[in-house]
């Protein structure tokens, strides 16, 4: 019986109870776990591991190839002089050491404020994009996890910004909000004025101080730089221009995360439910205090897809803006792609992105640390073998939980 | 016998086949070895196309090539030029032959993945600026194949609604403000443009402004010259008869003139195209950008051939740049798609084609390119990205800033 279920509160489920989804999970959890206790045994089954790293070989193949390798070669460029002239590891590039790294994050001048200025527009844009986006995908999830009719067409139509192709929706978002496009002529029915949206540089922040009456920087804030770019600038939010990517972003991603959070939901005992509201539980501390709780590690995986997904925006700013107006919608990642193929930066455009590497690390450890359970027994204190790690139970869940989302 | 005869047709169904393959074979090779020279080789052209006229334009003009000479071009239109380059550099592997703006030459030469083309045979027949603005360390590293100029286009109503006649079209900074006034009216703004260097250049250069120095050594963006320059077009925007683009909506000037929201903007030959294309039904007339206080003044944008150092045919690759740049096919493509042909021979006859864009032509006199400074391209998109703010900016502070900049990468 798999931990998870244990720890959820979930009552033993008699054999002859076992719906195909417990079987499935039971599948999952076994599956993950024999073979490699075969692995060790030895004697008459002992040429499986051999059969075993036969039959991952193409795998691993394929992996070294088109990701280890160009990772490794990525460092290296990173920390190289590489012109672009010939391969990487020929004649052409020399070792640099940490140069790169130093032109980026402590020599002022144009890369280094230019790499302030995507760094602050992407951290707003995840710091919006993923908060929200959790919130309405959950909200969606929780919508079509109830028998309602048509509740099919519904789950449909939220998941399919998440299938349609990025610069499809970019180009038609370019249309929606277009000074002149379908957004502002709605507005302008109830007599508002909108923004020159993608034109207008403003930072959200920016606007809002204004209309208090502060549209210049107070003094502290106007001479004091970090990474080329004033505090006061630091301040400023996400640029109106921003704001259309990231009412993008939650427009796509919703359905996916959706998606999910459904399937945790149906993951739920329905008689726990049943228990609560025999209790006389509410709606709202339902959600609180059952589903919540329960749906936790699905919290977690979502909020960190999110943040790797935000970080690494790239597409539509290529697409859409090219990091205009006034840089404010560029981003590391599109950064990263104009040093090294339109500046013929290669090793700074490297570097660029194992900082990014670095940062999106960063906040996924911080996800983890936040949404950690902390009535959970730490791994080292429990007893017996550690076979369900948690991480194992919660991808084996993952799995199946999603192939039994839509029956 | 009845069993002889079997095998007899046994062994017929398997020769049939294999002669029937054979004979594939010795067809195909027939076919494919017979027009081949020993000595042909593959030229592989990748050019950044304007359009269909123009992708159309230079594959004929290759298959032209190729029929004189036996090689063959292949023609590759490229969907974003500079990484579909930057990934033939890396890989040893890339085009023979390419596009090559100015703004990119120093930065590849630099790297020294283009071939120098000294000693291309028709090399004297390019304008002499259009060499100076291939040139990098003393070398050619581009064919000039065609260029552009920036002159003032005004929609024909407007002029007339306005009761604007044929003598005030605008010589100088003052007349150029005046009519611009009289021609924002009914939700139309007098002028439009681009909020880019590569547009409100021109006002440096009439204002006797520069980016550099005139030996090429020290950045000048913060002259008083240049402050002048960006001081009247800030004048004009506080009057409200000028905007940028990125005010009204508009991609770039020529969307803003054709969708009718100014009566005139400052763009290059290329306009002619998108209205022929987008905007048919709106009438223009172009004449030449009003000189300032030092005179006229107007920016040059240039379109080459490079070679790549890593060609494996540079003989044949050289044979075909020059083709590609002699008079009958550059006024081949002027007729094609509009552009302004390198050769200076050419002049008299484009203008006879074109009269009413003559003052394109009239241009090249006086206008300037961008300087072929490695990595100028990245301060320039720097300039033009600071540009955007320059309605509700401060002049000084953008060039001071740009300065800056530029001077770091001259060193």
């Amino acid at each position: 019986m798999a931990s998870w279920l244990r720890r959820a509160g979930a009552t033993k489920p008699e054999p002859w109870t076992v719906t195909s989804e417990r079987e499935e999970q039971a599948v999952a959890n076994g599956l993950s776990r024999v073979p490699w206790r075969r692995f060790r045994e030895p004697g008459i089954r002992g040429h499986q591991a051999a059969a075993g790293w036969l039959f991952i070989a193409p795998v691993i193949v394929i992996l070294g190839l088109f990701l280890v390798i160009p990772i490794l070669m990525a460092l290296w460029v990173s920390v190289s002089d590489w012109n672009g002239n010939g391969s990487p590891l020929g004649a052409n590039a020399h070792w640099v050491g940490l140069e790169n790294y130093r032109h980026l994050l402590t020599t002022p001048g144009l890369d280094q404020s230019n790499f302030g200025t995507s760094l602050r527009n992407n951290f707003y844009y995840v710091l919006l994009v993923v908060p929200i986006q959790t919130a309405v995908a959950l909200f969606l999830a929780v919508l079509v996890n109830r028998r309602v009719k048509f509740v099919g067409f519904f789950r449909t139509s939220f998941y399919f910004p998440s299938v349609t192709s990025s610069v499809a929706i970019t180009i038609l978002f370019l249309f929606l909000f277009s000074p002149t496009g379908a957004i502002n002529k709605m507005l302008s029915y109830f007599g508002a004025t909108g923004p020159a949206w993608l034109y207008d540089p403003r930072g959200l922040f920016h606007v809002i101080l204004a209309q208090f009456g502060v549209s210049q920087p107070p003094s502290g804030l106007a001479s004091g730089m970090f990474l080329g770019v004033s505090y006061w600038d630091w301040l400023a939010g996400p640029s109106i221009a921003m704001c259309v990517f990231i009412v993008m972003a939650v427009f796509t991603t919703s359905g996916t995360f959706m998606l999910l959070f459904l399937a945790a939901l149906q993951n739920i005992d329905e008689s726990i439910n049943e228990a609560s509201e025999l209790d006389g539980a509410t709606e709202w501390r339902k959600f609180r205090h059952i589903t919540a709780p329960m749906i936790r590690p699905m919290i977690f995986t979502v909020v960190t897809l999110g943040i790797i997904g935000t970080w690494q925006i790239f597409d539509q700013i290529y697409v859409g803006t090219k990091g205009s107006p006034l840089n404010t919608t560029l981003t590391p990642a599109f950064l990263s792609f104009n040093a090294s193929f339109n500046s013929n930066e290669w090793g700074v455009g490297a570097a660029l992105a194992f900082i990014l590497f670095a940062i999106i690390v960063f906040f996924t450890v911080l996800t983890r640390l936040l949404t950690r359970n902390p009535d959970r027994v730490p791994r080292r204190r429990r007893f017996g073998p550690t076979g369900g790690g948690g991480k194992r139970t919660l991808r084996s869940r993952l799995v199946t939980t999603v192939i039994g989302a839509f029956r | 016998m009845n069993a002889h005869r079997n095998i007899r047709i046994a062994r017929w169904r398997i020769a049939l086949p294999v002669i029937a393959v054979c004979a594939l074979a010795v067809a195909v090779g027939a076919a494919v070895g017979a027009p081949a020279r020993s000595n042909a080789v593959t030229i592989t052209a990748l050019i950044g196309s304007s359009g269909p006229a123009e992708t159309f334009a230079v594959n004929n003009a290759a298959a032209a090539w190729s029929k004189q000479t036996g090689n063959k071009v292949n023609v590759i239109v490229a969907s974003d030029l500079g990484q579909q380059l930057a990934q033939g550099f890396a890989s040893g592997n890339p085009p023979d032959i390419f596009y090559l703006g100015n703004d990119q030459v120093a930065t590849y030469a630099k790297t020294g993945v283009l071939a120098p083309l000294d000693k291309l045979k028709n090399v004297n027949s390019f304008y002499p600026t259009l060499r100076t603005a291939y040139t990098y360390n003393g070398h050619l590293y581009a064919a000039p194949k065609d260029f552009s100029t920036l002159a003032l286009v005004v929609n024909t109503a407007s002029w007339k609604g306005a009761k604007l006649t044929g003598k005030d079209y605008p010589t100088t900074w003052a007349q150029l403000a005046s009519v611009a006034k009289k021609l924002t009216r009914n939700g139309q703004v007098g002028l439009c443009t681009n909020p880019e260097f590569h547009r409100l250049g021109v006002f440096m250069i009439q204002a006797g402004g520069w980016i550099t120095s005139k030996d090429g050594k020290k950045a000048t963006v913060n002259s008083a010259a240049n402050l002048k320059a960006f001081n009247f077009v800030k004048s004009m925007i506080k009057a409200g008869s000028m905007k940028l683009t990125n005010q009204i909506g508009a991609g770039w000037g020529g969307e803003g003139f054709g969708k009718k929201q100014c009566a005139m903007t400052i763009e290059g030959n290329w306009i002619a195209g998108a209205m022929k294309a987008d905007y048919p039904t709106v009438g223009y007339k172009v004449v030449q950008l009003p000189a300032g206080p030092a005179g006229k003044g107007t920016l040059q944008y240039d379109g080459g051939w490079g070679l790549a150092a890593a060609s494996k045919n540079k003989t044949e690759a050289m044979a075909l740049i020059t083709y590609l740049t002699q008079t009958k096919v550059e006024m081949g493509n002027a007729k094609a798609f509009g552009v302004m042909p390198s050769v200076k021979a050419d002049a008299k006859e484009w203008k006879k084609l074109y009269p009413q864009w003559s003052a394109f032509l009239d241009g090249a006199s006086y206008s300037r390119s961008i300087p072929t400074i490695p990595d100028v391209a990245k301060v320039l998109g720097d300039f033009n990205t600071q540009l955007q703010g320059l309605p509700n900016g401060d002049a000084k502070s953008i060039l001071d800033r740009v300065n800056q900049e530029l001077q770091a990468i001259l060193g």
